[in-house]
């Protein structure tokens, strides 16, 4: 197989940016889309060109660190797929591919493809936790947590915090990640004790850096993780019910 | 530099008392002088991130560093299959010392027996801390924790989450840090490497970082450094392994004095993606415990060419089920992977390379319906999927070992502290428990026990004897060393200005030290490897290609700095493999093996830890030997037939 990429470059933050077009030959069509980009790199090297930067290591859909734009959707055309577990047999021999990074306001370019998004760390910073000091937790199984709920929190807990969902929002907003992270912890009998402060916390936090979210539902077609976004729906339900439960200051309510 | 002494610090008693004792008998820093302490960790993958949070609550003031972007990135997070722990919850007969035994067994005796107890004793505790900070563990309808088995053990006290362990562990880490750096108590600094440690009279000062966006290189210093930096399965090149795990920390504290135990110790996992093209950039586990419902076979016949389905029973060789009747499929890792190499090289391998072996679904979905081993491995199947374009719920998996661990590091004594003073090694980067061979869903364990559960007591008995010293100010010229020389080091690979690429290199490294220190290792080829490594390390230095600046991100200036570490390291490891005249374990030489092609350890000659000191760029490490007693585990013969 054979691809024409038009890549974006940028040589930092405060450079205009703008594409060049490569020619990636001999693809075959088990090799990864981040494995033409090495190729593609190694030509560039070759040339005496510098190689096109990006951020990955997992290689395996997990760690969250590969993503950019691919034909203008974020990790490309296949569902639930990160780009790094994106196969060159999902593209038509011949094609044109567009690769640019994350588009969104909140996850500044660092350089090419790479982006800064250290602004999902502050949100996790502000409550995405559960506060329990090393050496203070009781024996396991004295807390049964039935099935379900477990594997609902898990559902949520899957988020890779790769920045899809952002980068897919026209609002660049961050709602599908803050819902998956604070539902993980809001759906288990673990986290009830810090639930509405966790909330009010996590969700006010993303609001400094991100947009507002309209429903517009592209987070949840991005995301590689199939996240729904019937998380959003708790964690709005979350966030007005914490806004009174918070202010009732003692711990009135806590317990729904 | 003083002269070395090995002293495992082990403490006395019987092995069920000892870290109770020693927990006893450590001194303890009141709450008041914590505070006083900086402490430096590099790394949050599970046993940095766990490590830095619990020593924040604890009062130290602690910065850390990692190269990753996010602190929640770090290798770990690939983990998939699971993590032990003595709990017993299956009433299966299981108990700290069983997995003490299992862990001591399955490493073929090249471990310490007291820290391997201590970590089946702290191995409960860390599924309790787990739970309570929300980590959805598998569970059963009636909402109590689910346990499975993994290779190389008869009970089930493997923990899970989906496929998904490493991420749900490493959330819990990275969640319980961040809670610390909101609080103030930790300063973090991401992608941030670590290029340099600082050396004061002997003891761990500080270190060197540069800053992986603005190329700045700086020093901090700190009154002790921990190194939680992984593994280095990458000397490969092609491994399980992130691309950027790699050893240019634990490396570098090498060469200012840390010896480096057993580098000969790695692991090939069984059960991986076989390569498929040349411009493979990594293999893909697929998760050991895949290896409770699969069966492994090759066709009787290696001229066989009829596809998987087509080929009925008679025709097809359960080998490990037929040579391995007690363990079968679940044999441990070393040795099932041995064995499909052994089919391969016969000419048995299936797949259109003839580069693997099959694993095989097809009874367990009879028996349990698909249903059942959906719930189970269904993110690994889709990963299969993704990878290969075959349908494994159809046609039997493809699997061939790959690179995936390291069970050798940095030599540390019981505290977890190097023979540098100061400079404590925890996780995958240090040598401690493992002996030759790690048994699936330890690592984790490991990684958490050092960072939750060991470190924080014995890190405090050394800077007890530290207290009202302030840390060494960087501007000592220990730190301007340092700092000089990491300068130099950038600079000279900006100016080589040859034709390859780091990874160009690091893929020919790799072939050799696949072909020469892989899952079986001759003499003749180890000193072949020894000619080898040096000519294209000397290459790597004359035609290095390092395009742009040192003032920008810049991939290839940090990978030639990793490719250079690997190089110096995967010499120090066929001389240790060249050494060491036994098989044990990951090692296996051929010229030590029995009639029936088992590791044939040889206990009165090699019944120790092989720690290796630096001497100098120019001159072969030194040898040191710590002997390893057995005093509850009898040295047997690791049989699992
Ligand atoms: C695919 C896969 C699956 C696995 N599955 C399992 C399993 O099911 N069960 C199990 O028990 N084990 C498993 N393992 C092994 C286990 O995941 C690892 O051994 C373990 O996670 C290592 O953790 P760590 O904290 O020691 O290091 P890592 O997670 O590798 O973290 C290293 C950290 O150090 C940082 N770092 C490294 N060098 C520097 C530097 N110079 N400067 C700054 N920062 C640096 C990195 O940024 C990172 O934060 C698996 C391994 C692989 C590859
Ligand atoms: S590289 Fe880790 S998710 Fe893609």
């Amino acid at each position: 197989m054979k691809f024409t990429l038009q890549v974006w470059r940028q040589a930092g933050p405060d450079d205009r940016g703008h594409f060049e077009t490569y020619e990636a030959q001999d693809v075959s069509d088990e090799m990864s889309f981040l494995e033409v980009l090495d190729v593609v790199n190694e030509d560039l090297i070759r040339e005496g060109k510098e190689p096109i930067q990006f951020d990955h290591d997992c290689r395996e859909g997990i760690c969250g660190s590969c993503g950019m734009m691919i034909n203008g959707q974020p990790h490309g055309p296949q569902r639930g797929t990160a780009t790094c577990q994106l196969h060159m047999r999902k593209f038509k021999d011949g094609e044109t591919i567009v690769v640019e990074p994350w588009r969104a306001a909140s996850f500044p370019i660092v350089r090419d493809l790479v982006v800064n998004r250290s602004a999902f760390d502050r949100i996790v910073e502000a409550g995405g936790y559960i506060s329990v000091n090393t050496g203070s937790a009781v024996e396991a199984n004295m807390l049964p947590v039935p099935k379900s709920v477990s594997d609902a929190a898990m559902d949520a807990a899957a988020c890779i915090g790769c920045g899809a969902c952002v980068a897919a929002c026209p609002n660049g907003a961050a709602q599908l990640f803050t819902a998956a992270k604070a539902q993980h912890l809001n759906l288990l009998p673990q986290g009830q004790a810090e639930r509405w402060t966790r909330t009010e916390a996590m969700v006010e936090t993303m609001e400094e850096y991100f947009g507002s979210c309209t429903m517009h539902r592209e987070c949840e077609a991005a995301c590689p993780k199939n996240i729904s976004i019937d998380f959003i729906a708790y964690l709005n339900r979350d966030y007005v019910k914490a806004k009174t439960v918070n202010r009732n200051l003692t711990g009135q309510g806590l317990s729904q | 530099m003083s002269p070395v002494t090995l002293d495992s610090r082990i403490p006395d008693g019987p092995i069920e008392d000892k870290w109770e004792s020693h927990r006893f008998n450590m001194r303890l820093v009141n709450p008041a002088n914590k505070r006083r302490f900086d402490v430096i960790v590099i790394g949050t993958g599970l046993a940095g991130a766990s490590a830095a949070a619990t020593m924040a609550e604890l009062g130290y003031r602690v910065k850390v560093f990692t190269f990753h972007d996010s602190p929640r990135r770090a290798h770990s997070i690939a983990a998939q299959g699971g993590i032990n722990a003595a709990k017993n919850y299956q009433n299966d007969g299981d108990s700290p010392y069983r997995l003490f035994y299992d862990t001591v067994k399955g490493g073929d005796f090249r471990s310490r027996e007291a820290n391997v107890y201590r970590l089946a004793q702290v191995s409960v505790d860390i599924i309790d801390q787990c739970v309570a900070q929300g980590v959805p563990f598998a569970r059963e309808y009636g909402g109590m924790l689910e346990n499975r088995s993994f290779g190389g053990v008869q009970v089930s006290r493997t923990f899970y989450a989906r496929g998904q362990t490493g991420q749900q562990l490493l959330l819990g880490a990275y969640q319980a840090l961040m809670r610390q750096v909101s609080l103030g108590a930790v300063e973090l600094h991401p992608r941030t490497e670590m290029l340099d440690l600082v050396t004061v009279d002997g003891s761990a000062r500080g270190v060197v970082v540069r800053d992986l966006l603005t190329g700045e290189i700086s020093s901090h210093a700190a009154h002790a450094v921990v190194l939680a930096t992984g593994g280095y399965g990458n000397v490969y090149y092609l491994s399980t392994n992130a691309k950027k795990s790699n050893a240019t920390a634990i490396w570098r504290a090498h060469k200012k004095g840390a010896l480096f135990a057993n580098p000969c110790y790695t692991q090939i996992h069984p059960t991986c993606i076989p390569a498929s093209d040349e411009f493979q950039s990594k293999l893909t586990l697929m998760s050991e415990s895949l290896r409770n419902d699969g069966r492994i076979w090759v066709p009787r016949d290696s001229a066989d060419t009829r596809p998987a389905h087509a080929i009925p029973e008679e025709d097809r060789d359960y080998y490990l089920e037929r040579q391995y009747p007690s363990f079968g499929n679940l044999v441990p890792r070393d040795v099932a992977s041995r064995a499909a190499k052994r089919q391969v090289d016969t000419g048995r391998g299936v797949g259109p390379k003839k580069n693997g072996v099959y694993l095989d679904f097809a009874d367990a979905i009879d028996r349990l319906g698909r249903e059942v081993i959906e719930e189970r491995y269904g993110n690994l199947f889709e990963m299969y999927e993704r990878i290969t374009g075959e349908d494994p719920y159809v046609l039997p998996m493809r699997i061939y070992p790959a690179s995936h661990y390291t069970m050798g590091g940095l030599w540390v004594d019981y505290n977890l502290m190097s023979n540098v003073p100061g400079l404590f090694v925890i996780g995958e980067a240090n040598f401690s428990d493992h002996g030759a061979n790690r048994l699936g869903a330890s690592a984790l364990m490991q990684g958490l026990a050092d960072g939750y559960f060991v470190l924080p007591y014995t890190i405090g008995d050394y800077l007890a004897g530290l207290l009202g010293q302030p840390p060494v100010s960087t501007s000592h010229p220990a730190f301007s060393e340092a700092q000089q020389g990491v300068e130099d080091q950038v600079r000279q690979f900006l100016s080589i200005g040859g034709t390859r690429s780091p990874d160009d290199f690091h893929r020919e490294l790799g072939k050799i030290v696949w072909d020469d220190i892989g899952m079986e290792r001759t003499r003749e080829g180890l000193e072949q490897a020894l000619r080898d490594i040096p000519a294209l390390k000397a290459e790597f230095y004359r035609d290095l290609r390092v395009l742009g600046t040192g003032e920008t991100v810049n991939d290839s200036l940090e990978k030639a700095a990793r490719v250079a570490d690997f190089f110096e390291l995967a010499e120090l490891m066929a001389r240790d493999a060249l050494h060491r005249e036994e098989s044990c374990g990951g090692h296996f030489r051929v010229e030590h093996q029995s009639a029936d092609g088992e590791a044939q350890r040889d206990d009165e000659h090699f019944s120790y830890v092989g720690a290796w000191e630096w001497t100098g760029r120019d001159s072969p490490q030194t040898l040191h030997r710590e002997h390893l007693e057995f005093e509850n585990v009898h040295l047997a013969t690791r049989s699992y037939r």
